[in-house]
């Protein structure tokens, strides 16, 4: 017996925009049924999960430090992703901006103003850019895959901050630890309401980026051939758009998006550069992209939701006593049943019981 | 109407002395940077954390955050332990320093202790521990029995805790053997069994015959047991693992200090503090000297007596940094700032500190 996936004539215009839901559906029962063989009750180890950590104020301070960089990346992902251009190497660019944005506080610590900030940004957006550029160049010039370029890069840029803050830019004050020194107040990214908690502005630079970008990708001619290269290179061709000039478009936006991100990471929630400043944003947003749809504005929410799934591990760890393994139990079923919702929205499953008859396919 | 309001009272009054009654447990919380199992660093915390409740029983209840990242994400991880009521906060990792402190002005009423930091406040106290006098010892051993007269040491990260180590091995093999080799690798992580085995490996291709490690596995001694050579545990004992193999291990003995300073929070005596303890008040302790002839063991346990009746001291001179220069004259000691803040080899060891 083979099992076979025939494309279906026609795919279900409801079920594709209820898949994100059907997969959070599925996810939370899948969680429900993991917490019981834990022995833990479902109901409550869901609750702990998914409620709790909107209850509070400060908690969804957290939700919001968390979800900023996440949200940041993947909208610049979906567009990178709508072309069909690869760039799985947003963790890298995101430290490349972290470590560009970063020149002035670490460097000129006396230059204190109020351009402080915004040049930071900027180089942050320039430096992620131009660590995405290394891998398009070399798509675009030298036809070399760019998901492997963009994901070797990753470690380069790693190293590259493993380096810089144990070397050149060690703090001086700092007993030798491994770390620059403490941002001065006017390279802080200002928390948007501290009374309360510590969200700090760049949840709304990745807002604001979540907006522009969604605008580009459907209201533009930009995103109009977005969406055509992406959708078939050889009618994007007869179309008259340069699919080398794509790739450089969108790997540049995205990796300026990326490097926002690690500046706004480390300019906000962090104030300093340490050898590791992200637990793998880069890599979780893609995930975050997927499930949004490549749709900056579904991003937005996909987001909040994959934040919400760290919080919850760390909740549940306290509140049950379950490992923090769970939350990337949950993160990875998500992803799971997008995937499979979409696949089984798209192709319909076929047993063959007989190992000599041939399928009639269809060709996609 | 009457009765029920009674009866609501009464009901109220026993929610309330429940209430009251789970009260009295101190909470205390624990913030690992790595999982309980790793068999090294993390373990022996939570190790200090099951003999803190074993030691208070029912006055206690603890609980505990495992792989938290240093940076962002440490500052609402310790938060949330806070706010989830523990009035006493271990943070065992000196990522979570500046963490710490954020929080800790946050809640002026909750008790902080980290883990070989610097920064202190009214309610936030560090501790740490000598490991280097035990890597001493570690080094006088390698120095006898080594044949090839060359060890390897996998190191995690130049930090000066882990310099200090690496000198402390050193002095402690040249004193046997003054033309004794060290051979150092740099895995840039604490716990990272496929970097630590591959490091073991490349040691001994190259000619090592004995391994010491100041990293959180249990990878090298199992590659070292593979191969016949002899190697040192680190944080925890780890003959298990290498039954014919390990020599000794530096154990990291946390339970002492986490049942006396939450004792000192129940009774209402903690008091911010810094500590740097070593043998002499156990926070470092010697895995049994195994797998080595008897006159090896007696003089490992005859430096263990010196260094612990503080009669000998790991860091006296003379010694000379690698560029040749005097670092300590004879018979000089270095201070505790002077070694908190390590960053250069003595004399001898043949490998470029990363700067």
């Amino acid at each position: 017996m083979r099992i076979e996936l025939v494309r279906r004539p026609q795919h279900s215009v409801l079920f594709s925009a209820l898949s994100p839901l059907i997969a959070l559906a599925l996810t939370l029962v899948a969680g429900a049924i993991l917490f019981a063989l834990m022995g833990k009750p479902p109901l409550h180890g869901l609750y702990v999960y998914f409620v709790e950590p909107l209850t509070e104020v400060w908690s969804l301070h957290e939700l919001m430090v968390k979800a900023a960089p996440l949200i940041l990346i993947a909208a610049g992902l979906a567009l990178c992703f709508r072309s069909n251009n690869w760039n799985i190497g947003a963790e890298g660019q995101f430290i490349a901006g972290a470590i560009a944005g970063s020149i002035l506080p670490v460097m000129f610590p006396d230059f204190q103003s109020w351009a402080v900030l915004p040049l930071m940004l900027l180089m942050g957006m320039a430096g992620g850019a131009a660590y995405a550029g290394i891998p398009a160049f070399l798509k675009v010039r030298f036809n070399t895959n760019e998901i492997l370029t963009s994901l070797m890069l990753v470690y380069v840029a790693q190293y590259f901050l493993d380096w810089i803050v144990r070397g050149p830019w060690r703090n001086p004050q700092g007993y030798n630890f491994p770390e620059t020194r403490q941002f001065n107040d006017s390279a802080i990214l200002p928390e948007i309401w501290s009374a309360s908690g510590r969200a700090h502005w760049g949840i709304v630079l990745a807002l604001v980026a979540a907006v522009v970008l969604w605008f580009v990708l459907s209201r533009t001619m930009k995103g109009f051939e977005v969406r055509v290269l992406g959708a078939s290179p050889r009618a994007g061709r007869f179309a008259g758009f340069s699919a080398g000039k794509m790739t450089f478009f969108v790997f540049l936006v995205s990796g300026a998006c990326a490097g926002l991100a690690g500046i706004a990471e480390v300019s906000g929630a962090i104030g300093q550069l340490r050898p590791s400043i992200s637990p793998g944003y880069g890599f979780t947003a893609i995930i975050v992209a997927f499930l949004g749809r490549l749709n900056p504005l579904g991003i937005v929410a996909a987001g909040f939701v994959l934040a919400l799934s760290y919080l919850g591990g760390e909740a549940a760890q306290v509140a049950i006593g379950i490992s923090e393994k769970s939350a990337r139990i949950f993160q990875g079923m998500i992803l799971f049943f997008v995937l499979a919702s979409d696949t089984l929205i798209h192709y319909r499953i076929r047993l063959i019981f007989s190992p000599k008859a041939k399928p009639a396919q269809e060709k996609s | 109407m009457r009765k029920m309001f009674l009866a609501l009272a009464a009901a109220a009054s026993v929610a309330f002395a429940g209430a009251a009654h789970a009260e009295e447990k101190l909470k205390v919380g624990f913030i690992y940077i790595g999982p309980p199992g790793d068999f090294g660093w993390t373990y022996q915390h939570d190790q200090g954390r099951k003999a803190l409740e074993a030691a208070l029983g029912d006055k206690v209840e603890t609980t505990y955050l495992e792989n938290v990242p240093e940076g962002a994400d440490a500052e609402r991880s310790i938060e949330r332990l806070a706010r989830a009521g523990n009035k006493l906060i271990f943070a065992t990792s000196f990522g979570y320093m500046d963490a710490v402190m954020k929080v800790a002005k946050k809640f002026p009423d909750v008790k902080f202790e980290h883990a070989t930091g610097y920064k202190t406040a009214e309610n936030v106290s560090v501790y740490n521990s000598r490991f280097y006098e035990g890597r001493y010892i570690q080094g006088q051993i390698a120095a006898k029995m080594s044949k090839a007269g060359v060890a390897g040491y996998i190191a995690s990260v130049p930090i000066p805790e882990v310099v200090q180590g690496i000198n402390s091995f050193m002095l402690g093999a040249q004193s046997v053997n003054p033309d004794f080799k060290v051979k150092v690798v740099w895995v840039n992580s604490w716990f990272d069994p496929g970097k630590e085995a591959d490091a073991a490996k490349a040691l001994i291709d190259q000619g090592v015959d004995i391994i010491t490690q100041h990293t959180d596995s249990t990878a090298a001694m199992q590659v070292a047991a593979e191969r016949g050579i002899k190697a040192f545990g680190q944080a925890s004992d780890m003959i298990k693992f290498g039954p014919t193999t390990q020599l000794t291990s530096i154990v990291d003995n946390w339970s002492p200090y986490y049942i006396e300073r939450t004792k000192a929070v129940l009774d209402g005596t903690w008091k911010s503090q810094n500590v740097f303890h070593g043998m002499k008040e156990g926070f470092v302790v010697m895995a049994p000297y195994t797998n080595m002839p008897d006159d090896v063991k007696k003089m490992a346990e005859e430096t263990q007596a010196k260094i612990t009746s503080g009669a000998f001291k790991p860091f006296t001179g003379p010694i000379k940094k690698q560029d040749g220069s005097v670092w300590l004259k004879q018979g000089e000691t270095a201070d505790d700032a002077a070694i908190l803040g390590m960053n250069f080899y003595v004399a001898g060891i043949d490998d470029k500190l990363p700067q």
